[in-house]
């Protein structure tokens, strides 16, 4: 059986706007992975358990509230504390450009702003894999 | 007897059965991909004897069988008891993705540390599961979850295999399937321990309960019938009939021989099913060097597939014929 890749897509906070989530979504699972959907308003905590117990090899956070600044370090650090270490991050939503660099030295390795095609998503995923950092 | 294993899978093993999570979703990933590591690591996991009860739960699509794995989830937590979920939704045969979205309907459990849930893509498997969704039941099982619960993709007709790996399967419909379930009366019908009838404050409930009920009464005078029973995972409405009937009927099964000789019957059935099916493809190969070379022989009117069939059903490994 041939290893295929796994992605959680999940929404941290408040906001239960979660059409850029499924959209994404669903252009991975046309991809050709595996993607687990964990719905809107979960924690930290539960973002990150979840995704160490499906042991994926990437987490995308979407956020349009605002309190991504806040919200996706967190998730960052659970997951590392859990041993998670290995699983890389995105992010996507409303984030403005200068908020990027502090959550690209939180640990996440790009975060897709509005008009992003969910080709560069499927892009970014691609290249990871191919070569890891 | 076989080679128990490099070192590396004694560790993942000892992990699982220690409860450490990282190990338990890394030895998931190992059975679910296949990897050379599968065997030897079942091989030290596997004890028919240890679990008290393993659920399935199945039914169309949109009957609700994760929300209603959900509130068996807090039945059983509410317990102390740790519970395992193995939820399986369908992969595309096209892309080879799958969206499994059963977390979402299970999301109150999320941060629970008292209970593992697992999705898992079909990846091509028939039968409403995924090919190793009995091996990852075993994982959850050695790591002290049980019940594990097993949710099927959403079934039509014929998948009914998880009738082979649940103690106890509960079948899940709902109002509006209507004519449909005199259709499954054939199938999937039969196997159902407990037929629950979810979405009970919607209407049509009353034709429902009808139509299992016609489609019950036809079963052969001697067969057991299920229990029905009412329920509705959103208001809450029968959860508390269904939660004490099952565990009765765990009582009842739990580790009884018969109940572990089941388990042993159908772990071996399903193991010489996968491991015949390479074994003949060796045979083929061994004989015609590819499969694609053995249809070139059947295509000149060499031999037929039902020759190669007898070749292979009379093999006896030493290259003699029978």
């Amino acid at each position: 059986m041939e290893r295929k890749i796994r992605v959680l897509i999940g929404k941290p906070g408040l906001d239960g706007h979660d059409r850029g989530a499924k959209y994404i979504a669903r252009a991975l699972r046309d991809a050709g992975m595996e993607v687990i959907y964990t719905g809107i308003r979960q924690t930290p905590e539960a973002i990150a358990n979840a995704a160490i117990q499906e042991d994926v090899d990437f987490v995308g956070l979407s956020l349009l509230s605002g309190a991504h600044g806040h919200l996706f370090p967190q998730v960052a650090r659970l997951l590392r504390e859990k041993g998670g270490d290995r699983i890389v991050l995105f992010g996507g939503g409303v984030i403005p450009e200068e908020d990027i660099p502090q959550l690209k030295e939180a640990g996440f390795r790009a975060i897709f702003t509005p008009g992003t095609s969910a080709g560069d998503v499927v892009d970014f995923i691609c290249s990871e894999m191919e070569n890891p950092s | 007897m076989m080679d128990h294993g490099s070192e590396e899978t004694g560790q993942l093993a000892d992990g699982v059965r220690s409860g450490d999570v990282l190990r338990i979703a890394r030895a998931l990933s190992i059975v679910e991909n296949g990897h050379t590591a599968a065997s030897s690591l079942m091989h030290s996991l596997f004890d028919p004897a240890r679990r008290e009860i393993t659920i399935g739960v199945t039914g169309p699509p949109g009957a609700g069988k994760s929300s209603l794995t959900s509130r068996l989830i807090s039945y059983w937590r509410g317990l102390h008891r740790r519970v395992g979920v193995i939820a399986v939704d369908p992969s595309s045969p096209f892309s080879g993705g799958a969206l499994l979205g059963d977390r979402v309907r299970m999301q109150e459990h999320a941060s629970d540390s008292g209970v593992f849930i697992r999705s898992m893509g079909s990846r091509g498997h028939l039968g409403g599961l995924a090919g190793s969704t009995r091996d990852a039941l075993e994982i959850l099982s050695a790591a002290s979850y049980d019940p594990v619960i097993v949710e099927t993709v959403g079934v039509g007709q014929a998948e009914v295999e998880v009738a082979s790996l649940a103690d106890i399967t509960i079948l899940v419909l709902v109002p509006g399937l209507g004519d449909e379930v005199q259709a499954m009366k054939a199938g999937i019908m039969e196997i159902g321990d407990v037929i629950v009838l979810n979405k009970a404050d919607r209407p049509g409930i009353d034709q429902l309960e009808a139509s299992v009920s016609a489609s019950l009464e036809m079963m052969p005078a001697e067969a057991v019938r299920p229990p029905v029973i009412r329920t509705s995972a959103r208001t809450g409405e029968g959860i508390d009939d269904l939660t004490s009937l099952l565990s009765s009927m765990a009582r009842d099964l739990a580790n009884t021989d018969e109940v572990v000789r089941r388990r042993v019957s159908l772990t071996l059935e399903s193991i010489l099913r996968e491991r015949g099916r390479e074994l003949a493809r060796r045979i083929v190969h061994r004989e015609f060097h590819s499969t694609e070379k053995a249809v070139d022989s059947i295509i000149r009117g060499d031999t037929t597939p039902y020759e190669i069939g007898e070749l292979i059903a009379g093999y006896t490994g030493t290259g003699e014929r029978t």
